[in-house]
Order: structure tokens, then C-alpha cells, then sequence
């Protein structure tokens, strides 16, 4: 399988991913620059965390008219799979490739700092490694990750078991307490109900190295590699 | 031509005399651009007229030095394996006093700039704070908006803020400081110079386009504050990340394609100082022609494009025959890249409108070490140096130990002691997955060089208190504390940078706590061997109404720690483990926060410190960690020994408390508790390694006891009462900050 990281101007967790699937898991990665138009026959896209073109406007409000979504949109609609982390989740719903929006922080701050994430799902690709009764510890960074959808979209997200990932406290419990950021059903992923798109606030790359003292986001690039290895 | 007079030259910020020099320079009266160009090249902020004599008597040499303090925009420190890191610290206390918001988010972008000028990718910042009174509306809102301004400008460029420090004392209720480290990485075949040659070369100007933000900003930094200030308004810069982060890597790319002769960044007094710099050091010239600057506004006068301190933007001399590869890099990452003048053999700077000459300057009679101007100033010991110096622990009555618990949990929610997550959380400390710390806090930052087991150890210190007391001593204290979190990190202590923040160096007793702040950082870092590499100067930190500010000579420390399996972090590991002190208890509560905050009694030295037994500790910790012989290390700093047991039991990833006692009777027991005499750091050290330990501390003729050891109970224990449980004090020192701020 070969990835693909998107490179916006303004991406600063490009370098990151990348080296987590080149380097960690020694996959074939390349990176893709924004006003490119080709994906080089990538299988497995990523938009990654930054701040695309600033973000002065809105999160991902500029960087769906790139040139190379365009690109990833018809990859996904031909089936392709596409990850969007922090940044890339709020460009993929800019882009409707996944539903729902992510607003404000409710403190209004920008936070950074480890939180707790319950695999809700089994049933995806990114997941399928999980244990929904572990507690994983991985990263936020984000101003702008109070995931929201409509009643209506919140329903459609349960009944095809849509939400891969929710926040937790360390006993894996969902609890409002736990909710760094005021996420609707404390919501921090989802897929689309294809299940080849996903989008999810938290970092696994900020958790996959050694060196970090925290290797809880491994099991997610474990899971997408089960493809991989199968 | 417009005439210029005296009068002219002093609203400008120059005295009578400098306008003379500056007619004699000229051999003619200076046009009001001309003058302009002088008033800001012979600024403080630029010329470090009022400084220089002293900062030339700091030592600059190591091995591995690759330049010089001065020289370039940063310092430059060789780490072995073709590689090299770049890295200063810099204030921005004027325009943060003003904007808290854009004041701090500028300061960001300015230091990251003077790093990535030189060819290096910042790693990792830090920044060292400084607030008055945190009851004060206004200290409230200056500390939201001076983390906002960080946090929003330093996440987007994509460079984590991975420490720092922060102080409140009412010194500062006019004037905030605000300085910024950062730190960078270059390949040693890559490094790039601040400096022009080669007539008929080509001159860029790249980035952002020049509007009139920041005018006289470099003046205004010269200046007190005052309720005129506010007028000041238009010479604070508006800083834009996304701008700065393309002007990153289109400069990294430009450097690496090996066609520039120089480059360098603006900040301070903008295209003046880069021209006039770069030109100064390749003794050339450069005519420039200003009609050519990308400008935000029509109709921008001559004087406001050669002073704008618009941000994100660079200086590039680039070889003749070169332009089309330098233009193709920048239009990649749509930035501006125009060219605006030549290189030329005349060391004049000549800037024209439309052909029209509009100033003539020589270059090298603008800048430092050229003809700016180089003052001795006065200096007088203040009168309450004696007073403070004739403090006797007896003064304050001893307290009865059942007053000593109150007094720790005072100490542990103390605003300059508790925890510091309320602003830590508003950085991203975690972008480019190298901050080791994050999860396994040290004293010091531990950043990793990715792709090798390298690490960088930083570190940002300067207890102000002690240096009120005591410039030399305190300074002395500020620069040893720096290299003992870096000794406690594993590292091993290289060079310094310094942010010299004081009030206006015009008076005397001012002038003084500078000059003692230097004789100190003298002799700790020739003791230490970690050499200047530079820094910043920052004086009229005082307000018209409340005097200056303590003095505040920042301290940023790099250390180096070779493999990242000597890395020591300074939580409690396990039940069981002794817990010793290293150093001597003494009976010095001598400007503590316990005596500063919970006596209120502001009239007292500086804390003791022998250098001699400060570098044999700090020698023999680095020993132990190489030696695996310890498995936590904390220094023993602000609030004393008892908050640096707590801070270590907070840290512990499991149920862990400590329970120790008192070891010496020689001191009084808040004395030996929250006295903050210095050379003392705290490990913790497994059974198996206790004999061991004990050798080679005995053979080094190093102090310590063994203090107790830690347990499975989450309790802070002393000679057999709990002061504390660990959650309770963890409650105290979380609740503090949000308690003010939120």
C-alpha cells in the first residue's frame, strides 16, 4: 500500500505523519503538494494537522478548493481511503466527505494536552486492531475540535456505527468530564458510512514513538497495516 | 532637501550630541530620512550604545563555538556530526506592554526569524515571563492575551513551545517582559551569513509586503513608558504565522540551493538595519531603490518603508546570474520576491524614489562596532543594597511546627510556584513528535534532533528577586540554576544566550544592577564553561510613576545530551526508593518566596551560593545519571526543598507519596524546608544502587543525607506528621492560575 500526505502551505503536521509511516512503519509514503493535481497512485491519502492557509477564515474553509482535493474528493468517492488528522478532519467535513462540523473549543481556548480516547467502533479500517474497553492515551491540539452535527446526522452516525472514536476518561468511560472540548456525544472520530473515509481530532502520530514516552497511537497505523500484512 | 534641527533630532530619540556626530559623518546636515536612519541604527534596541562595553567583557569562547556573539543573528554551537544549533533569546516587553496580544505574537515570529536566517529549522521554543501583581485586572489581561499572542503564533508556525517560566511581582505592573528563545538545527555546510558583497549582485526583499506598522518601533523600545505610549500605538508590529511558516521554508529552500552570498532578517528598524548591516560586515555598499518595495499602502513616505518593522520578511543578496531560481522558490510558496537594489563597492547606502536620491549614508557609521555611537555610563550602588545585605534570619521569628503545613500549602499554590498548565496547555508542545518532555518531565526541555539519538537540552531561568538583592549574586544564581536543570535533564551544559531586561540606563543606580549582572554572568559562565553567544538588550523597562523593574538578565542555556538513554526526569519512580538531598542545608531563608511572600519581608540578600560547590555538584549529578545510579533528579529552586519533593510526587505516573525528615539541627526547620540557598537537587535512587550511590558521592566529597524515602501512599510526610496529601497539594497547585485567569 502506498500513503500519501497532503501538503498545504500551512500543514505542520505533514513532516510527522510521514515519518511515523516511512520511518516507523516502514511504508511507502510520499508527499503531496497542494497545487498538485496528481496522487501519484497513492491508496491511502492523509491531510494532516496545521493550519492549511492560515485558517484566518475558518478551519479547512480554503483548503477544500485546493487543486489536490479535488483529487482526494474523487479518490474517496471512487472508494479510496482518506485519514484526516486535526486539520485534515475539519478540511474533510469543509469538503462534505464527512458530515458534521468542528467548532470553537468551548473554552475558546486552543488546547494541547494528552486525553483519553475510547475506540467506540471495531468496525473500520483505522480500528480494527482496538480494544473498546482500553483507555488510549493520545494527544489533542486543536482551538477549533467541539465536533457538532445535527440531531438528524447524529442519528445516522449511531445507526451505521459511524463514531470510531469518543472521548473518555482513563477507565475508558465516557463521561462529560472527559470531553476536552464540548464534542457532541464527545465525539473525536468518525468515518464516512462507506467506512473509507475517517476523520479524528486526536494525534496517533504524536503517540507512536518510543522517544515520546507514550506509544498509544500505534494501534491505529497496526490496524490500517492488517491491510497491509493481509 | 528638508532642513533638520536639534530639536528634530531629539523627537527622533537622539541627544544633541549624536546630531552633531552625525553632521560631521555627513559633512553636511542629514535630510529628516537621513536622520531617521540614524535615530533608529543608533537606537539601544540596534547600536547597543549603553551596553556594549560591558557585554564585550563576557566570555564568547568554546571549541565549539562556530560564531562569535555579535556576529551574525544568532548563536552558533557546533553538536558534533555536521551539525549545528542555532539559537537566542529576545525580548519584545515594550510593544507586549502596549498589545499584549500582537506584542507577543511579534516577539515569536522575530526570534524564530533570527534562527531560520542563519539556515536552521527551529525546533523548539521557550519563552521566560514576567507579570506584575496577578490580582490586577490589568496583569490578567496582559498574561491572557501575551499566552494568546504565543500560543496563536508560535501553533501556527508549527515550532512547539515546550517550557519556560513565569514570575509575578508588582515590579512589573507597568512593564510586562516578554523575551522568546527558540532554537534551531543546521547542517554545518548549510549555514547562512547576514552579510553583502560582490558588486552588480542582485538585492531581494521577500515575505510580506511593507506597510506602515511598526515605525520608530526600534526608538520606542528606547524609550520609558508612559501615558504618552499609547501614541506609541502605530509602532507596534501585527504579526501573521502563516506568512512567517511559508517565509520558512521558502528561506530554507533559497539557502540550501548554495546561490546566496547573505541574508538576513528584518525586525528592528527594517530595511535599514538589514541593508546597513549586511553592507557593513562585506564592507560594500547597495544602492536601493524604494518604488521597487512591495508596499500594503499607496504613497508610503521614503522614511516609513526604511524604517517599517512589517514582520515576516528577509534580505537577500543572491549571485548575479541567480535570480530566476530564487524567484521560482518564492512564487512555490506565493511570497513576494522583489528585487529592490544592488550590491555596490561605495560601503554608502544610497536609497532612491523613482531615481530620485532620496538618502546617502555610509554604512558602516551606522552600526555597532562601527560608527555608532559607544557610551560608559554611571553607576552607583543603590541605597538599599546595604540595608538588604544586613538581614539576619533572627529578624523573623521562627514558625512553631504546627504552622509549617499552612505554610507549604501557601508556598505549593503560590502564584510563582504553581503549576503552570493554564498557559502550558494554550502551546503546542508536541508538534514535531521531538519533545521528549512531554510525557516524562525533566528540569530542562529535552528535545530530540530527529534522525539522530542527539537531543538538545534548553532550559530559560533568572530568579529577579535574587538579582534585585544582589545583581551579581543573583545573576550568578540565574545562570548556575539554568545549567543545573539542564545537569538534572543528563545533559551536559554548552553556551548560553542572555535577555538583558532592566529600566533606563540614564540612571545611575540602574545602570549598576546591569553592571553587576554582567560582572556575575561573568564569572558563573567562565566557571561553568558555557560561553555568551548573545542576546538582547532591553533597558527603559520603567514607568515614569513606579520605577524599574527588577532587573532581569534572562539566562537561556543550551545543553546537549548525546543519547537519549541518559535522559534523567524528575518524577518519583517507585515505593521504596531513598530520597536524598544533595548539597548542604543551610540557614538561609534570604529572599525565598517564603520570606518574600509569606512575611512579606522584601529586605534581604540574595540566596547563598558557592560556585566551587555548585560546579562539583553539578559535575558529580552528571556522574550519577552516567552511571545509572539515581532514577529521579530535581533541582531544589523557588519555594525550597519541601515543594520540590511535592513537585517530584505530583509527577509520578502512579500512586506515589514520600515521607521524610529533617536532617540537619543545625538550621531552623523553615530554613531548611523553604529556604532557597542554592546547590541542592534532589534524587531518588533504587535499593540495589544505595551503596554504589553513597561511594561515589563520598568519593567526590559531595554533602548530602538521605532524607527519607517514597511510598505507596500518596502523602507528603515530614518527621512523621502528613503536612499534605499529594492530591491535595496537586489541588493547590492546579487551582492557582484558573483561579485568576479563566
Amino acid at each position: 500500500m502506498k500513503f500519501g500526505v497532503i501538503v498545504f502551505p500551512g500543514s505542520n503536521c505533514d513532516h510527522d505523519i510521514y515519518s511515523v509511516l516511512k520511518d516507523t512503519f516502514k511504508q511507502e509514503t510520499v508527499k503531496l503538494w497542494h497545487k498538485s493535481t496528481d496522487l501519484e497512485g497513492c491508496d491511502f491519502i492523509v491531510v494532516p494537522g496545521g493550519f492549511s492557509y492560515g485558517d484566518y477564515l475558518r478551519s479547512g474553509a480554503i483548503a477544500r478548493f485546493s487543486p489536490i482535493m479535488n483529487e482526494v474528493i474523487k479518490h474517496a468517492e471512487n472508494g479510496g481511503y482518506v485519514l484526516g488528522i486535526c486539520n485534515g478532519f475539519q478540511i474533510l467535513t469543509e469538503a462534505h466527505l464527512l458530515p458534521g462540523a468542528l467548532l470553537r473549543n468551548n473554552n475558546q481556548k486552543f488546547n494541547c494536552k494528552n486525553i483519553f480516547l475510547q475506540a467506540t467502533s471495531q468496525n473500520s479500517l483505522i480500528t480494527q486492531n482496538t480494544d473498546r474497553a482500553k483507555a488510549y492515551k493520545i494527544p489533542i491540539a486543536h482551538a477549533e475540535g467541539r465536533y457538532y452535527a445535527s440531531d438528524k446526522d447524529l442519528n445516522e452516525l449511531i445507526a451505521n456505527d459511524q463514531i470510531l472514536f469518543r472521548y473518555c476518561d482513563k477507565n475508558a468511560k465516557v463521561t462529560e468530564e472527559s470531553c476536552p472540548n464540548g464534542s457532541k456525544m464527545n465525539i473525536a472520530g468518525i468515518c464516512n458510512k462507506e467506512r473509507n473515509v475517517f476523520g479524528m481530532m486526536p494525534h496517533p502520530e504524536r503517540a507512536a514513538d518510543d522517544i515520546l514516552g507514550n506509544t498509544d497511537g500505534r494501534i491505529i497505523f497496526e490496524s490500517i497495516l492488517q491491510l497491509v500484512n493481509n | 532637501m528638508e532642513i533638520t534641527t536639534t530639536e528634530i533630532a531629539q523627537k527622533l530619540g537622539l541627544t544633541a550630541e549624536e546630531f552633531i556626530k552625525i553632521e560631521e559623518i555627513l559633512g553636511r546636515k542629514p535630510n529628516f530620512t537621513e536622520l531617521s536612519i540614524f535615530s533608529v541604527m543608533w537606537s539601544e534596541h540596534c547600536s547597543y550604545k549603553n551596553s556594549i562595553v560591558w557585554l564585550k567583557t563576557l566570555p564568547k569562547k568554546s571549541d565549539r563555538m562556530l560564531v562569535e556573539a555579535g556576529e551574525e543573528n544568532a548563536g552558533l554551537v557546533d553538536i558534533g556530526d555536521g551539525l549545528a544549533c542555532s539559537f537566542k533569546i529576545e525580548s519584545h516587553n515594550h510593544p507586549s506592554a502596549l498589545e499584549p496580544y500582537q506584542g507577543a505574537a511579534t516577539g515569536v515570529g522575530g526570534i524564530n526569524r533570527d534562527i531560520f536566517t542563519m539556515g536552521a529549522r527551529p525546533i523548539a521554543q521557550l519563552n521566560s515571563l514576567r507579570f506584575g501583581n496577578i490580582n490586577l485586572a490589568k496583569t490578567q489581561w496582559l498574561v491572557r492575551g501575551v499566552v494568546k499572542g504565543i500560543g496563536d503564533y508560535g501553533n501556527a508556525f508549527g515550532i512547539p513551545t515546550v517550557g519556560g517560566e513565569v514570575f509575578f511581582d508588582e515590579s512589573y505592573n507597568v512593564n510586562p517582559l516578554v523575551n522568546a528563545f527558540s532554537a534551531g538545527i543546521v547542517e554545518t555546510d548549510k549555514i547562512a551569513s547576514a552579510i553583502s558583497f560582490g558588486v552588480g549582485n542582485p538585492v531581494y526583499i521577500v515575505g510580506s509586503a511593507t506597510g506602515k506598522d511598526g515605525i520608530h518601533g526600534a526608538s520606542f523600545a528606547s524609550k520609558d513608558i508612559s501615558d504618552d505610549s499609547i501614541k506609541d500605538l502605530p509602532a507596534v508590529q501585527v504579526g501573521d504565522p502563516f506568512q512567517e511558516k511559508l517565509l520558512l521554508e521558502a528561506t530554507l529552500e533559497a539557502i540550501a540551493t548554495g546561490h546566496l552570498i547573505g541574508i538576513q532578517d528584518m525586525g528592528a528598524a527594517g530595511i535599514t538595519c538589514s541593508t546597513s548591516e549586511m553592507s557593513a560586515k562585506g564592507e560594500h555598499g547597495m544602492k536601493i531603490y524604494l518604488d521597487k518595495v512591495p508596499t500594503r499602502q499607496k504613497n508610503m513616505q521614503p522614511f516609513e518603508i526604511l524604517l517599517s518593522e512589517s514582520q515576516e520578511r528577509m534580505l537577500i543578496v543572491i549571485k548575479k546570474g541567480k535570480e530566476a531560481e530564487l524567484q521560482a522558490i518564492f512564487d512555490k510558496w506565493d511570497l513576494n520576491c522583489a528585487q529592490i537594489g544592488v550590491v555596490t563597492d561605495t560601503k554608502r547606502l544610497e536609497f532612491y524614489v523613482n531615481e530620485e536620491l532620496v538618502a546617502d549614508v555610509p554604512a558602516d557609521d551606522l552600526v555597532l562596532g562601527g560608527g555608532a555611537p559607544v557610551y560608559h555610563r554611571e553607576y552607583t550602588e543603590p541605597e538599599y543594597y546595604k540595608e538588604f545585605q544586613q538581614f539576619q534570619i533572627d529578624e523573623i521569628e521562627e514558625p512553631d511546627n504546627e504552622k509549617l503545613p499552612e505554610i507549604a500549602k501557601f508556598l505549593i499554590g503560590h502564584p510563582n510556584i504553581a503549576s503552570r498548565r493554564w498557559i502550558a496547555e494554550q502551546y503546542d508542545s508536541m508538534v514535531g513528535t521531538a519533545n521528549t518532555s512531554t510525557n516524562e518531565p525533566s528540569d530542562a526541555a529535552i528535545v530530540n534532533v530527529k534522525g539522530t539519538n542527539k537531543n538538545i537540552v534548553i532550559s530559560v531561568d533568572c530568579n529577579s528577586r535574587y538579582v534585585n538583592s544582589d545583581p551579581e549574586q543573583g545573576t550568578i544564581i540565574a545562570v548556575c540554576e539554568a545549567a543545573r536543570n539542564i545537569v538534572c535533564s543528563g545533559g551536559e551544559p554548552v553556551a548560553i544566550t542572555n535577555c538583558l531586561n532592566f529600566g533606563n540606563p540614564y540612571i545611575p543606580e540602574v545602570y549598576w544592577h546591569f553592571v553587576g549582572a554582567i560582572k556575575g554572568m561573568k564569572t558563573a559562565c567562565e566557571k561553568l564553561k558555557t560561553p555568551v553567544t548573545g542576546g538582547n538588550v532591553s533597558f527603559y523597562n520603567q514607568s515614569s510613576d513606579e520605577g524599574p523593574v527588577f532587573p532581569t538578565p534572562t539566562i537561556g542555556m543550551l545543553g546537549l545530551l548525546e543519547d537519549i538513554n541518559l535522559k534523567m526526569t524528575l518524577d518519583f519512580k517507585n515505593e521504596g526508593d531513598s530520597i536524598y538531598q544533595l548539597g548542604t542545608s543551610r540557614n538561609d531563608i534570604s529572599s525565598s518566596e517564603y520570606l518574600y511572600s509569606y512575611h512579606k519581608y522584601k529586605a534581604s540578600p540574595a540566596p547563598f551560593i558557592d560556585l566551587d560547590e555548585e560546579a562539583k555538584l553539578q559535575k558529580t549529578i552528571l556522574e550519577l545519571i552516567q552511571n545509572k545510579l539515581i532514577v529521579s533528579a530535581h533541582d531544589v529552586s523557588d519555594g525550597g526543598l519541601f515543594v520540590t519533593l511535592t513537585e517530584s510526587a505530583m509527577a509520578a505516573n502512579k500512586d506515589l507519596g514520600f515521607s521524610v525528615k529533617t536532617t540537619s539541627h543545625k538550621v531552623r526547620k523553615d530554613a531548611f524546608w523553604f529556604g532557597e540557598s542554592q546547590s541542592r537537587v534532589v534524587v531518588s535512587v533504587s535499593k540495589e544502587k544505595k551503596e554504589d550511590f553513597e561511594t561515589l558521592l563520598k568519593s567526590q566529597n559531595v554533602d548530602f543525607s538521605e532524607l527519607g524515602s517514597v511510598v505507596s501512599e500518596k502523602v507528603c510526610q515530614v518527621d512523621g506528621t502528613i503536612w499534605l496529601s499529594v492530591d491535595d497539594a496537586k489541588e493547590e497547585f492546579e487551582a492557582t492560575l484558573p483561579k485568576y485567569l479563566n
